[in-house]
């Protein structure tokens, strides 16, 4: 070891500082080299300045020498490794302490050591948790790196050319080209000298299709060639014009990867001399990689500085011609109106926030919430912002503004500027002329984007919410009903909501005048149609108090509030509904929804109320259905009889959310039956013959299938002459409605009636036709549903006629799991009906190697549709064969080990099956599948142990399995089994 | 007064009265003859409130502070125009004021606005009226330009029959649109908070109403 790291006294650093227990059996081997006093132990050996190599004085252990480190961790016998570990511990950083600091690894070691503190925190925790998430978290690690890795290959192969790396090209060539036999090129130089400040050459209109510059090259054997570098590669473009000096922008000739590839190409002296130059050019490119600033060579340097001349007097004609160049005055405008735009936009809010202070007639009662002071800090800082920019930009504006406001008037519409004018007297008016303001703004057309926008580009947002706090209730009124229209836009929704608009109105919910209430609850329901405007409801309390407003019985104890602007009990808990709908799609606020008694007050609502009410009641259902406990709560509340009648009503869009609903709740069996026993499968069945509204059809043909699961439910639909109506729409229907449809189909196939039926309606055909598609939900349905039919022989023939076997084959090609083992379970029945099964499945080309490749798969469903598969397969000898060869018996034993019963099943089957070729039943056994099949007797699925004790019959007859399965206990376990 | 007159003047104002039962009359009489002072009635001379001292009322108790505005609620209430409210003046005048349908409501505040009783509202009458709601601002060369413009938009919203004034049918059928303009020109009637205040006082227990 010594040898390794060179003489001794370089590791003078290497010292180990712990509490070590080995102190007494130092003294007791009575090292040959050490000298023990009382307290202290030191070894003779010593270094050059003449320190103790070893040096013990509890607690403290020094030691300077590999040689003697692994002495004494051979003492601590027992506790080596709890050593070794603190010996690392204490000296985090061994390389810089022998080798110096300059070879200080910090960063990697400050890595290390922040895994090092978890792990600590895990063993002194004890937590299991912890360890599971530490584990997590390096897992992710390595997945990040490995991503990081991947993608950066990915993209180093993609780079494109930028305007550093043409200069730089342009600036090598130009050192190599001249007058001369050995220069690659007679001369190249920019088409203009112009350069923009990101360092393209090419007008800002051609910049946009990515072009960096043009170039002028005159090769030794050709003709001036003009090039176009853009940042996709380097192309011949149509020429300069002679007389305009204008560019002809058109690609003429191929995309290159740079400038050198095309000019190899075009000029044959360039390549020949090129190749001569090749090492120096690539030097320098190297150089002018490396070091940018450093001038290494005087010829370098001599260049440079010439280009940057040149660059210098670029700046000076650029400031010459600042009047004439078309380029600069069309650029110039554009800025200028950036600015002025700016100017007065500040200047405007600056009069606002004055007017405002003056102003503040409309007593505010802002309460002194976070909410309110972070708007009074963002007003400070906005303030000092207006006041930088004003003085900055004071001349321009005074120079400017009469044709800016020329230009900007030819653009506006003239709603604009009255809305604008509204808008001021909305913030300078006292509350009567706030009211007329409010009113007047009202019959603007405010459903109209232009209007909505220009409310808010007026700053008319802020004052409707400001209007919001007062105490004012016309106010209020007027406020909300303006931004109840303009919260349809979504550009508004979020703009009211970065405003602190919704707190506000969530607090007008607890006011006592009902058509506030309305108002502000359809106020949310408009904006409340993004996550982050749903989590501001939630927490400030909004959900609570739109439940209460579903409340009717509660409104009619409050008293009386005798008032002009009042509505009915109804209409407030159509509001609360409404705003709860727009809520409710996201998961916290249907938990929240739950929580505040939200359920039984929908129910109610939806017993006894007008269908305007019941469309956001019932949608609130429908989007609250995808969750497991508000399904079992709707089926307590008896919410799915009403749903049922609702059904029957004239209201498509009514429905159709009924039908949604079922189709959520309908994944319970017991709602199933429940649907059943209240007369929604004959509703069903007569909405599926109404096909003109795609929603409402893929909510019924949804609800249509959830339904179809339940054996008695399929009886009812068949008399309902449901199936019918459902191959009907096999056809012409958008895949939202394909799915459910198919999904039916599939469900309704299972009885042999159902097969019958779909036979001769001619069903058949479209399914095969949809195997075809991309849609995975379709496809794993129509999978399910061609398999279906499949048992029936003579459905068998029609498919296997459309050529339905390839295509189902082909889709165990498909990436996803589900899909691949729809088709894998669809195959099964049609290899066992199909006629000359055997020769068909020959006749794919690698179907079958295709398949026992599967058996490598890690999903759960795909590995047993695949073993089924397999076992049907395996019924022809000479496939047996074949797969055999691809190596089924290793792949099969592989997952012996399982402890899923579909998988077992299927699996033992399969191993029966596969046992009956050559010396498959030696293999099995040799691959270790006899002892794991023994097991799965335990297993307390019959058919488990149906398939597996055929299994075991097959893989009896050889003798070493028959030991195997004696060793484990079959006997025994088959008995007690056949007993039973 | 004694008691038997009370009850017959009670009786009398309840049945002409229909936003008020007896109980609430009588709470509304009492609050009166409070607020008047126990003067005794003399010949000749009506015993009731003067201007100002409806004013003031309007202005403590409604939270009213237009000038204009109280006065002439004043004139709404004196409907005789004597320059002073009489109890059954006063009873009636607040049936409308605290609970008229929307339709007296309208009357009675068309009737507020039109300034000079002429049956429309002109321009003048709505520009005296709104001449204080905008902020004056000191760079405007003309401070009532502001004004003059609201004006006409009012007009413009209100006015159906295009004839440059206000008439009763122009600001029922504009009320009736939009409820919020009932109060177009400035605030006539209670505010809900106050109002609900001035009843549950006056109903609840009438003797601890004194005057404010």
């Amino acid at each position: 070891m010594e040898n390794q790291f060179g003489p001794l006294s370089l590791w003078t650093g290497l010292c180990c500082q712990h509490k070590l227990s080995i102190f007494s059996s130092l003294l007791q081997f009575q090292f040959k080299s050490l000298l023990i006093s009382e307290t202290t132990v030191e070894s003779e050996e010593a270094d050059n300045n003449a320190q103790p190599l070893l040096f013990l004085s509890v607690p403290q252990i020094k030691i300077r020498s590999f040689g003697q480190l692994s002495r004494v961790l051979h003492i601590a016998t027992d506790t080596k490794l709890k050593e070794a570990q603190a010996c690392i511990e204490a000296n985090r950083n061994p390389i810089a302490k022998i080798l110096g600091l300059d070879y200080n690894m910090i960063k990697e070691i400050n890595e290390d050591s922040s895994v090092v503190t978890i792990l600590d925190k895990i063993t002194k925790d004890d937590d299991p948790e912890s360890e599971i998430k530490m584990k997590i978290a390096l897992l992710l690690k390595q997945l990040d790196l490995h991503l990081l890795n991947r993608s950066l290959k990915h993209i180093s192969l993609e780079i494109r050319l930028n305007p550093g790396t043409v200069k730089n090209d342009v600036e090598l060539l130009k050192r190599f080209s001249g007058k001369g036999e050995k220069t690659v090129l007679e001369s190249i130089e920019y088409t203009s000298d112009y350069e923009f400040s990101n360092g393209c050459g090419a007008p800002p209109w051609r910049q946009i299709q990515g072009e960096i510059c043009y170039v002028l090259v005159k090769p030794h054997d050709a003709e001036t060639l003009c090039i176009t570098c853009s940042r996709e590669g380097v192309f011949l473009n149509g020429g300069k014009t002679d007389d305009e000096g204008e560019i002809n922008y058109e690609r003429k000739g191929e995309i290159y990867k740079d400038l050198v590839t095309l000019l190899r190409e075009k000029s044959a002296i360039f390549s020949e001399n090129m190749s001569q130059q090749e090492v120096r050019f690539n030097e320098e490119q190297q150089k002018e990689k490396d070091q940018p600033n450093a001038a290494p060579e005087e010829e370098a340097a001599a260049l440079r500085e010439a280009s940057a001349a040149s660059r210098r007097s670029a700046l000076e004609k650029k400031q010459i011609s600042l009047g004439r160049s078309q380029m600069t005055k069309r650029l110039e405008p554009t800025l200028n109106w950036n600015t002025t735009v700016d100017a007065k936009k500040n200047k405007s809010s600056l009069r606002d926030t004055q007017e405002e202070k003056h102003g503040g007639r409309l007593e505010k009662s802002r309460p002194s919430t976070s909410p309110g002071k972070a708007q009074l800090i963002r007003k400070s800082a906005e303030k000092i912002e207006e006041i930088i920019s004003e003085s900055s930009s004071e001349s321009e504006e005074d120079e400017e503004p009469p044709d800016h406001l020329q230009e900007a008037n030819a653009d506006l519409p003239s709603e604009y500027w009255q809305i604008q004018k509204l808008v001021k007297y909305l913030k300078g008016g006292n509350q009567t002329a706030t009211v007329i303001a409010l009113c007047c703004m009202q019959d603007f057309n405010l459903a109209q984007e232009t209007c909505q926008l220009a409310i808010r580009d007026v700053g008319g947002l802020e004052v409707l919410i400001n209007l919001l706090e007062t105490d004012e209730v016309k106010c209020k009124i007027g406020s909300l009903k303006i931004l109840k229209e303009i919260s349809h836009n979504p550009q508004i929704r979020r703009n009211i909501v970065d405003l602190g608009g919704l707190p506000v109105m969530v607090n007008i919910l607890d006011s006592p005048h009902k058509s506030l209430k309305c108002l502000a609850a359809e106020t949310i329901a408009n904006v409340a149609k993004f996550r982050r405007a749903w989590r501001a409801v939630r927490h400030h309390g909004g959900i609570t108090k739109l439940v209460a407003l579903l409340d009717c019985r509660q409104h009619a104890t409050e008293p009386a509030e005798r008032s002009l602007y009042e509505a009915h009990d109804g209409e407030v808990a159509r509001c609360g509904a409404l705003a709860l709908w727009s809520c409710s799609k996201s998961y916290a606020n249907k938990e929240a929804i739950r929580r505040a008694g939200g359920i039984p007050l929908l129910a109610q609502l939806l017993k006894t109320s007008h269908e305007n009410m019941l469309i956001p009641v019932v949608g609130t259902l429908q989007e609250c259905a995808s969750e497991e406990n508000y399904r079992a709560a709707i089926k307590a509340e008896r919410i799915i009889e009403t749903l049922v009648k609702k059904l029957n009503s004239e209201n498509k869009q009514l429905q159709k959310h009924c039908a949604m609903a079922i189709y959520q709740c309908a994944e319970d069996e017991e709602t199933r039956e429940l649907v059943r026993l209240h007369g929604g499968l004959r509703a069903l069945a007569s909405l599926l013959s109404n096909t003109d509204n795609k929603e409402r059809l893929a909510a019924v043909t949804g609800a249509t299938w959830k339904c179809s699961t339940s054996k008695e439910n399929v009886t009812k639909f068949r008399e309902y002459k449901a199936i019918e109506a459902l191959v009907g729409l096999l056809t012409d229907q958008p895949e939202e409605v394909l799915v459910n449809v198919v999904g039916a189909l599939g469900e309704c196939c299972r009885e042999p009636e159902g097969r019958v039926t779909v036979r001769k309606l001619g069903g058949v055909q479209p399914l095969v036709d949809l195997l075809v598609g991309t849609n995975r939900a379709l496809l794993v349905n129509v999978t399910k549903a061609i398999g279906a039919c499949a048992v029936e022989p003579e459905s068998m023939t029609i498919i296997d006629h459309l050529d339905g076997v390839r295509l189902l084959w082909s889709l165990l090609k498909n990436p996803h799991p589900d899909v691949k083992a729809g088709a894998a379970w669809a195959l099964c029945p049609c290899i066992q009906n199909a006629k000359d099964a055997g020769e068909m499945v020959r006749s794919f080309v690698g179907g079958l190697e295709l398949v026992v490749n599967l058996l490598k798969s890690d999903n759960k469903e795909v590995l047993a549709s695949v073993c089924a598969a397999i076992t049907n397969i395996a019924k022809d000898q000479e496939n047996l064969a074949v797969i055999t060869d691809h190596g089924v018996v290793p792949l099969l034993s592989k997952l012996a080990n399982t402890n899923d019963d579909t998988l077992r099943r299927h699996l033992a089957e399969a191993i029966s099956r596969c046992c009956m070729w050559g010396r498959n039943r030696v293999a099995f056994g040799e691959h270790k599948a006899v002892a794991p099949l023994v097991r799965y007797l335990k297993s307390n699925d019959t058919n488990v142990h149906r398939a597996t004790a055929q299994a075991l019959y097959q893989l009896s007859e050889d003798a070493d399995n028959c030991i195997t399965m004696h060793e484990n206990g079959a006997v025994k376990v088959l008995l007690t089994n056949f007993v039973v | 007064m004694n008691r038997k007159k009370l009850q017959k003047l009670t009786d009398s104002l309840t049945k002409n009265c229909k936003h008020f039962n007896k109980f609430e009359v009588k709470c509304l009489i009492n609050l009166f003859y409070n607020l008047v002072g126990d003067v005794t009635e003399r010949q000749g001379l009506a015993v009731g409130l003067d201007r100002n001292a409806f004013r003031n009322i309007l202005h403590v108790t409604f939270g009213m502070t237009d000038d204009m505005i109280m006065d002439r609620v004043f004139r709404e209430f004196d409907k005789d125009n004597d320059g002073c409210i009489t109890v059954s003046e006063w009873v009636y005048g607040l049936s409308v004021f605290l609970r008229g349908t929307l339709e007296e409501k309208m009357k009675y505040c068309f009737d507020v606005f039109d300034l000079n009783g002429d049956g429309f509202i002109s321009k003048e009458e709505m520009f005296h009226m709104l001449k204080d709601s905008l902020l004056k601002q000191p760079s405007e060369e003309d401070p009532d330009e502001g004004i003059k413009d609201l004006v006409e938009i009012t007009l413009k919203k209100m006015d159906h029959d295009h004839d440059g004034k206000l008439s009763f049918a122009d600001y029922e059928q504009a009320v009736r649109e939009e409820t919020l303009l009932l109060e177009a020109f400035g605030p006539c009637l209670p505010d809900p908070k106050s109002q609900k205040e001035f009843e549950a006082q006056v109903f609840k227990d009438p003797n601890e109403f004194n005057e404010v």
